[in-house]
């Protein structure tokens, strides 16, 4: 199958309370992005996101962070500018996770020609089902700034972005 | 002497949430803890109540990284139970899909996570500047690995195509060619590992060991065998529990186990090479001689040797099982529950795992019980610290606490599975 010019990717477990801010974000925007958007929902194990990535112009990162700021702050990093602050990944429970895929290719000069972190600061990582009241919030602002903001073209707005960010 | 203390909060570069804590008292080691805070999952007792043929699948989320090895675990221990044997064919592939679990596991491990510990970077990122071919080929290792689990387990984590009597469909011959040609690139790989990782330096530090493996008559093991041990234990799986046993410590949200005289004892690779090395094939048997092993690993610090040769073996393997694989009739044997119990024990990548069912007449499980390979390690993990420490006391702090690190890494631990279960913290007292 030839690779979506466009990739979101979508991070988190859905039974991990906030961890699921990618995941429900990335389904929040399956339905509102442009047909030759790929949007999928990932573990965050490194090596395979490494390989999902292969081939894709623009890859765009949904995840849950834990670095301390108030819960539903946003982050928005292009990676190929700026490295990912592995605090915001303190409770990631992979070996190799999101954090250091994304490092990686950096090192291996393999990421893809744009890489956007979009990070959604998480309250409650516990044993449980559904986002708490900030995240929720975040995660539909984010969604919906990502389809509304970014639409056709993405890449080039994209870009546009990372002036004003 | 001033007291010290050696402590990583939030260990790196294994999978879960642990620390390690070393109190120094003057020139002696006055307490070691490795904790695993990691929340408790509860699993036995949300197995209580279900379906005996719903363990595999259940059991399987207990880890992302070895979720093969928990549902064969799984399934050996209801066939067991209720007295189902299946054939060569299904044998066969159940050790091809546990040689993907290997390859993804052992491949990750060495060259993304331990390699950067004795070429002194602080991470694979770090690394990865100055060997971009080592991690490279590590990725496409893990990559070979997890094609084998997909095919053959329906996706790469959390496998949903075994089933207890075998598995639910079966892929055509034709489907497994392109992993030939990967897997015959792999095995060469793997061997270009075995000799890099043997030209590390590794500290002085053998240890007497009671290695406990599996051990069949004619594999390298993988599904079945009896349990063996370097001090003379041999015996079949069901009596598992007779000879060791699992105790809670405070400190720890893992059950710690021991012998029954209270001994650790040490499982995963080194274990299995120790008690196997002649169930090897030749091109495994030829690179551990090549590699400078001996037929007896004590330093822990070569695990690493030891785990690639392993990795060397499952590519080999693998190979073996697909040159002659033709798709059976049929898939798998099916089963008709009754009250009984059942046992279980398998090698997952980082050593034995035990399972014991009793189900009702309805097969419905009773009771449950998983004990897996890093509680099992835990007690040697603190010895190993203890005794690396004691060994080193005058050694820069900075220094020890990096070598402390490793050691734990040594073991590969999988925190998530012994919560089903680490930070150094050395302190001078």
């Amino acid at each position: 199958m030839k690779p979506s010019r466009t990739l979101v990717i979508g991070v988190g477990n859905e039974f991990r309370g906030d961890d699921a801010a990618g995941l429900i974000a990335a389904r929040k925007l399956r339905s509102l992005a442009p047909s030759d958007v790929r949007v999928i929902e990932h573990t965050g194990e490194g090596a395979a996101l490494l390989d999902l990535w292969q081939g894709a112009e623009t890859v765009i990162v949904l995840d849950a962070v834990q670095s301390g700021a108030s819960p539903g702050t946003i982050y928005r990093i292009h990676a190929n500018k700026k490295s990912l602050p592995p605090r915001y990944f303190q409770h990631s429970t992979h070996a190799f996770g999101v954090c250091h895929a994304i490092e990686l290719a950096g090192a291996l000069q393999c990421l893809p020609s744009s890489l956007w972190f979009f990070g959604i600061e998480g309250d409650s990582f516990r044993y449980t089902v559904g986002l708490s009241p900030p995240v929720q919030q975040a995660v539909a602002s984010l969604a919906s700034e990502l389809a509304n903001q970014y639409r056709h073209p993405w890449r080039p707005r994209l870009q546009a972005t990372a002036h004003r960010s | 002497m001033k007291n010290r203390t050696l402590k990583v909060d939030y260990l790196a570069r294994v999978e879960g949430e642990g620390a390690i804590l070393v109190k120094i008292k003057g020139r002696h080691v006055s307490d070691v803890k490795f904790r695993i805070f990691e929340p408790p999952r509860f699993f036995e007792a949300f197995l209580r109540g279900r379906r005996f043929d719903e363990a595999p699948d259940i059991t399987a989320r207990i880890c992302g990284i070895c979720p093969v090895a928990y549902q064969m675990s799984a399934c050996h221990a209801m066939e067991d139970a209720f007295g189902v044997q299946v054939g060569q064919p299904i044998r066969s592939l159940r050790r091809l899909l546990y040689c993907g679990e290997w390859i993804e596991s052992h491949a990750l491990h060495i060259h993304l996570l331990h390699a950067p510990d004795f070429l002194g970077y602080e991470d694979a990122i770090r690394m990865a500047k100055d060997h971009p071919e080592e991690v490279k080929r590590g990725l496409r290792l893990k990559k070979i690995g997890n094609a084998i689990v997909n095919l053959l387990g329906g996706r790469e984590i959390h496998p949903i195509n075994v089933r207890i009597g075998g598995f639910y469909s079966l892929p055509a011959k034709s489907e497994f060619l392109p992993l030939i040609e990967n897997l015959k690139w792999a095995r060469d790989a793997a061997l270009k590992t075995v000799h890099w990782v043997s030209t590390f330096a590794f500290p002085d530090f053998e240890q007497d060991y009671n290695f406990v493996a599996l051990r069949h008559p004619h594999e390298y093991p993988f599904n079945e065998g009896r349990l063996v041990s370097s001090k003379g234990l041999n015996i079949p799986v069901r009596e598992f529990e007779q000879h060791f046993s699992e105790e809670h410590v405070a400190y720890s949200n893992a059950l710690h186990s021991a012998t029954r005289d209270g001994e650790s004892y040490f499982v995963g690779p080194m274990a299995r090479y120790n008690l196997n090395l002649d169930r090897f094939s030749s091109v495994a048997q030829q690179a551990a001689h090549e590699a400078g092993l001996g037929s007896v690993c004590r330093n822990p610090f070569q695990s690493i040797i030891v785990r690639a040769v392993e990795l060397l073996y499952a590519c080999d393997e693998a190979m073996r099982i697909l040159d002659t694989y033709e798709k059976p009739e049929t898939s798998f044997i099916g089963i008709a529950p009754k009250a009984s119990s059942g046992f279980g024990c398998t090698e997952a990548p980082r050593g034995i795992l035990y399972h014991s069912y009793r189900m009702d007449d309805r097969g419905v499980i009773v009771n449950a019980k998983i004990v897996p390979p890093t509680s099992q390690n835990q007690k040697t993990i603190e010895r190993d610290l203890w005794k690396f420490v004691s060994a080193n006391v005058g050694m820069q702090k900075d220094r020890l606490q990096w070598r402390c690190e490793q050691a734990v890494r040594n073991y590969d631990p999988c925190i998530s599975c012994a919560t089903h279960f680490v930070k150094p913290h050395i302190e001078d007292e």
